[in-house]
């Protein structure tokens, strides 16, 4: 029954959109990366471990994960006002969330790590993007991590469990309407991250619909490594010329 | 009680409590405090409730307001949900720009309304082109733990008490007319939150502040049902810790139960 919706942009109901990662793409930061989920495109710049101030907020057992995710003013169709609002500060914070995780801090007392998170074009799952970015962004810097982490809405149109919903997408009425459910976990084991959803959804599907999440989530773990490896064979060569 | 930081020791002890299934207060680890809901509590709000879940206690308002529609839904009403962590209620809580809980505690409950359509936002249009904008308004009066959920409970409640105001030939809302009006709220869907907290691999329902302070971790969902069919509206993570797929299966398997019993004891109060 299932099989037989189909997506609006002729997808397979767990095909991703076209990923494209790249990392150093911030010449001026520690570590940063580019990933797009078809036309929806984030980068991350990671600046740190840094000096935290002001000095109260320093924390002498470990270095401190600071986030900050938001849309480019005309990165949408509605030119977004300049400056985080709500939307952006709960992105912000569900992404600090979503890789504190995988991440030790504990070497960096006192100090701040800051992510800084843009969206160039938005056509749904930015926050997604963000954090694959941000994670790939963190890797590069040489921030001691556990894995990386991976990120991917995944949910349901009508009874169709789908991954990767574009914009339209998450717009769709028929049936039982769309649920839209961002996940992030850890690379190489069933620990999530993330998981913020907006929807109707029975309990027992979203048992399923995490397990979806973490099918698809090999095929962006596979992005991530490579465009990190293809960075390091390329400052190799470098040196070599 | 003072505001500070829960200590390493106080962490360990509910640690090694909730791993042995126990709590200061007796209750299971999947043991939702009983609560109370009174109505009323404000003559010039729209609609008001008060709740107590355990030593938790929350106002909350609804208020209506003749506004413009959202250029994307012309034909229906507006849903603002706000709340401040208002310094009264805890040593915790400080004035200034809102902290992040001030912003995610509406944002939550927002969502799970919102989404599970318990308000029929196409009723409330106007023949003048605007609409009615129903702002939902949070105050916790006591935190003692789980907010969250409090605030949903006395959200529903609230909401289905509100009367929709007469309106005067400017199109102005009508003081002097007592609303008789009720606001178009399904009498089936109650959209109610339930946050699960996890410390080490113990997770529990409903802390109190200590508890909630000790753990890591938290997982909200917000839950309906339809006829039979339990649907999760909303659900946020937070905390710098993972949920498992397997502790996210049991999560699954406990919510339907959780529903039931919430919402039976909160028919008494609507």
């Amino acid at each position: 029954m299932t099989k037989e919706f189909k997506r609006p942009d002729g997808r397979k109901l767990s095909e991703l959109r076209p990923i494209v990662a790249k990392a150093g793409v911030v010449p001026n930061a520690d570590g940063s990366a580019m990933f797009a989920f078809g036309k929806t495109i984030a980068i991350a710049a990671v600046y740190g471990p840094r000096l935290l101030h002001p000095q109260h907020m320093q924390d002498p057992s470990t270095a401190i994960l600071r986030c900050n995710y938001d849309l480019l003013s005309f990165s949408v169709s509605d030119r977004k006002k300049p400056g985080p609002n709500r939307r952006a500060q709960e992105i912000s914070k569900v992404t600090e969330w979503a890789l504190l995780p995988v991440l030790d801090l504990k070497e960096f007392p006192n100090t701040v790590i800051d992510v800084q998170i843009y969206i160039i074009q938005a056509d749904a799952g930015t926050r997604t993007a963000g954090i694959n970015a941000a994670s790939m962004a963190l890797a590069h810097a040489g921030i001691p991590m556990r894995d990386l982490v991976c990120s991917v809405a995944v949910g349901k149109l009508d009874k169709a469990l789908v991954a990767d919903l574009s914009k339209e997408e998450e717009d769709f009425e028929e049936g039982e309407g769309a649920t839209d459910f961002a996940v992030a976990k850890v690379a190489n084991s069933d620990e999530f991250t993330l998981l913020q959803l907006d929807g109707k959804i029975e309990p027992e599907t979203v048992k399923e619909v995490t397990r979806l999440a973490t099918d698809v989530c090999k095929e962006i773990y596979e992005a991530q490594k490579k465009a990190l490896k293809d960075l390091v064979d390329n400052e190799r060569e470098e040196k070599k010329k | 009680m003072s505001s500070m930081d829960i200590t390493n020791l106080t962490k360990e002890t509910f640690a090694r409590l909730f791993a042995a299934g126990k709590r200061f207060d007796g209750r299971g680890l999947n043991d939702i405090r009983d609560f109370e809901i009174t109505t009323g509590v404000s003559d010039k709000a729209e609609g008001s409730a008060r709740i107590k879940l355990g030593k938790t206690e929350v106002i909350v308002g609804v208020k209506l307001a003749p506004g413009e529609p959202y250029p994307d839904s012309r034909d229906k009403g507006n849903l603002t949900v706000s709340g401040d962590l208002l310094p009264l209620a805890s040593p915790r809580f400080e004035p200034g720009p809102p902290e992040f809980g001030a912003i995610e505690l509406p944002r939550l409950v927002d969502r799970a309304i919102r989404e599970s359509k318990m308000i029929d936002l196409g009723k409330l249009t106007m023949t003048n082109g605007k609409v009615w904008t129903v702002f939902v308004d949070i105050y916790p009066l006591n935190d003692d733990g789980n907010l969250i959920d409090a605030a949903s409970l006395g959200a529903i409640v609230a909401l289905s008490e509100a009367k929709v105001p007469e309106l005067n030939e400017l199109g102005n809302v009508d003081h002097d007319v007592k609303p008789k009006k009720k606001l178009p709220i399904s009498d089936e869907i109650a959209p109610i939150s339930f946050s699960f907290f996890k410390l080490g691999d113990s997770i529990v329902m409903d802390p109190t502040r200590e508890e909630e302070e000790a753990c890591d971790a938290r997982v909200t969902f917000g839950l309906s049902k339809k006829g039979k069919q339990y649907l999760i509206n909303s659900c946020q993570k937070a905390g710098k810790e993972i949920f498992t797929q397997e502790e996210i299966d049991k999560i699954m398997d406990i919510l339907p139960k959780k529903f039931d019993e919430v919402n039976e004891k909160l028919k008494k109060f609507l």
